[in-house]
């Protein structure tokens, strides 16, 4: 399976990431600043002190065993913690370009707006093709055609659906494959042109080759975009992002270049973890 | 052994009597709609073309005349009788019955007018509420005291709404017997199941679209506007419809509020339009309550009772069969 992959889809990412030397510590400026985060559901804390620098226009991934508070983590980056009741970064701060996202003039909407998200359960919404992508600047208030329709064919072309379903636009989104969906909703989210793009596990529910795509995908977007990716699988981390973060039990306990994560963990538990010893 | 033997005879026991209240229920539906029916058509159609007895279906109650004339039985409505003695200038004696000729087209047209005015209040204000308790409400103590509210109001025995409209807009707000009263009264009394189905139909929208939107920079009213009512709605439209027939077939909550026995005048038929909400109907439910236990009973009775509840039973089948029919729609169109 694994070759088949290989051979099938170029992937440029791991030999270049692998020859080229470790990245220097940190890319400077930061796009999302994590001070001293506590997080708690209610009475129960999930995360604890974590301390992160996302770099723009690269790709982050997450990883870690289930239950550590990856997604939570992904989840404070646009405030959709907020809909859930008694959830709340209880100590700490998490800035993006250097203004805190809880202070009182965010406003989330807009916040949301620039940190896209796409969700593990891929969610395309009951409509045409045309109108998940649109419906983003739809609610943003664009009513011009000629403006709606070229943003969803950049932002198809953009995750490469394009060629797939320009003949069906108008069809309902639901007679999509599942890798269509969650390429579909990648596209979604691109149309309002988001800095970030926070994506939790997308390719949890698709085959090798569905996830091969996306990954490619993913690893194009870094161009343009800073990209977050929650991963249970090491291969995808390595294949297609720059900076790794392991989390165990709600602890940050290393972040780095992903070359140098998966080549020379300087933590103990990351090299367990990595070589599949637990977790 | 001997426990086993126990076991078998329980279950036995037990299987036949669930069967027997199966059969009985059966029966006793199979009973009153066959007698309803039987007797229901003779009312509503006729041996000779069209088949249909259209003057019950357009004209409106009327008294009915039984006389021997020459030797000949005659049975006239009101309107046929006067015509008949402009004809025959002579002295008959005349037996009269009350409401038993004629039709029950006012109270179609009445029980048509309430349930329409009745299902869009408790539509709107159940939607909304249902929004709110879905959609906008933590799950707080006041909160969930307004539900036990809600599920109590829904116990509520509907001759006691009668009874409140009646005392809050009959005679509080002075708007007397009406069709605004009969409107808020029928549609206070099916808010509960509105509120209820609609909350149903809208916790049935998964969350991950709610998520999807508002990850995209939608405002929380701009996702329930455009991603999660427009999936409910045929839902909530579905389960309504189950109260269409139970607002369509009330007596109680209208007899104080909104029904007339008789009344010669449509709806149509008031001098200003202001009027129309002012003026109580005819409704089918309270003419079969009033033809079958208000006029002392006899051979002639029976004609116009049949006929308004074979109607009635007509009416609330067609809304049931219509329910589901859109239900079996909106399920393949909608699935995630
Ligand atoms: N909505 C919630 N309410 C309460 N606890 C939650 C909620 N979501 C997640 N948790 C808890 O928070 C912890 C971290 O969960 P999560 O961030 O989903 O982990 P991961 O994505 O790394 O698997 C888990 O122990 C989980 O049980
Ligand atoms: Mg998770």
């Amino acid at each position: 399976m694994v070759v088949m992959e290989n051979e099938k889809i170029t992937h440029p990412a791991p030999p270049l990431e692998l020859q080229k030397p470790p990245e220097p510590e940190l890319r400077q400026p930061v796009m999302i600043n994590v001070n001293d985060v506590d997080f708690c559901y209610g009475t129960h804390q999930v995360l604890f002190d974590v301390n992160l620098e996302i770099p723009p226009r690269a790709v982050t991934a997450f990883i870690g065993p289930s239950g550590c508070g990856k997604t939570t983590l992904l989840r404070c980056f646009n405030r959709m913690n907020d809909l859930i009741d008694g959830a709340r970064i209880s100590a700490g701060s998490i800035r993006m370009e250097g203004r805190d996202i809880h202070a009182p003039e965010v406003d989330v909407v807009d916040l949301r707006r620039r940190v896209g998200m796409v969700f593990q359960k891929s969610n395309p919404f009951p409509k045409s093709i045309y109108e998940n992508v649109a419906y983003g600047l739809r609610v943003l208030g664009v009513n011009k055609k000629s403006q709606i329709n070229e943003a969803v064919e950049k932002s198809l072309r953009a995750s490469a659906l394009w060629d797939e379903v320009k003949d069906r636009l108008d069809s309902s989104a639901y007679g999509l494959s599942g890798g269509q969906q969650q390429r579909l909703c990648i596209a979604r989210a691109l149309a309002v042109e988001p800095e970030v793009i926070l994506m939790d596990e997308p390719c949890s529910a698709l085959d090798p080759i569905a996830t091969a795509k996306v990954e490619e995908l993913i690893y194009q977007l870094r161009e343009n975009f800073t990209i977050v990716i929650v991963t249970h699988n090491m291969q995808q981390a390595g294949r297609c992002s720059n900076y790794t973060a392991f989390f165990y039990l709600g602890r940050l306990i290393e972040f780095g270049a992903t070359s140098k994560i998966f080549s020379n963990p300087s933590e103990r538990q990351t090299e367990d973890y990595i070589t599949g010893r637990f977790g | 052994m001997k426990i086993r033997t126990r076991n078998r005879i329980a279950q036995t026991t037990a299987f036949w009597l669930f069967r027997f209240a199966t059969y009985a229920i059966l029966a006793a539906a199979t009973y009153i709609f066959l007698d309803i029916g039987i007797k229901g058509s003779r009312t509503l159609f006729t041996t000779r073309a069209p088949f249909i007895n259209v003057p019950f279906f357009t004209q409106g109650p009327q008294t009915l005349f039984v006389f021997d004339y020459e030797g000949k039985k005659y049975t006239l409505s009101d309107r046929e009788f006067r015509a008949w003695k402009t004809e025959h200038p002579v002295e008959v004696e005349a037996t009269s019955v009350a409401y038993s000729a004629g039709g029950v087209w006012p109270c179609i047209v009445g029980t048509a007018l309430l349930v329409v005015g009745s299902m869009i209040f408790a539509l709107a204000v159940g939607i909304c509420s249902a929004i709110y308790l879905n959609e906008y409400s933590q799950n707080t103590r006041f909160i969930r005291l307004i539900r036990i509210a809600i599920l109590n109001l829904a116990g509520v025995p509907s001759i006691v709404f009668g009874l409140f409209g009646f005392g809050l807009f009959v005679i509080f707000l002075h708007w007397n017997v009406s069709l605004l009263a009969g409107w808020l009264t029928l549609g206070l009394m099916i808010l509960p199941a509105i509120i209820t189905a609609s909350e149903e139909s809208l916790r049935a929208v998964p969350n991950g679209l709610r998520e999807g939107s508002l990850a995209l920079g939608a405002t929380k009213w701009q996702t329930i506007r455009k991603n999660v009512l427009p999936y409910a709605v045929p839902g909530i439209l579905t389960s309504s419809i189950l109260g269409i027939g139970r607002v369509a077939g009330e007596t109680a909550p209208i007899m104080f509020t909104a029904a007339y026995a008789l009344r010669d005048e449509m709806p149509w038929q008031v001098q200003r339009w202001t009027d129309f909400v002012f003026q109580g109907v005819m409704a089918l439910p309270y003419h079969i309550y009033v033809v079958s236990s208000k006029i002392p009973q006899n051979e002639y009775t029976e004609r116009m009772q049949y006929g308004a509840a074979c109607i009635l039973l007509l009416l609330v089948f067609a809304i049931a069969l219509a329910s589901i029919v859109l239900r079996e729609r909106t399920r393949r169109h909608l699935s995630w």
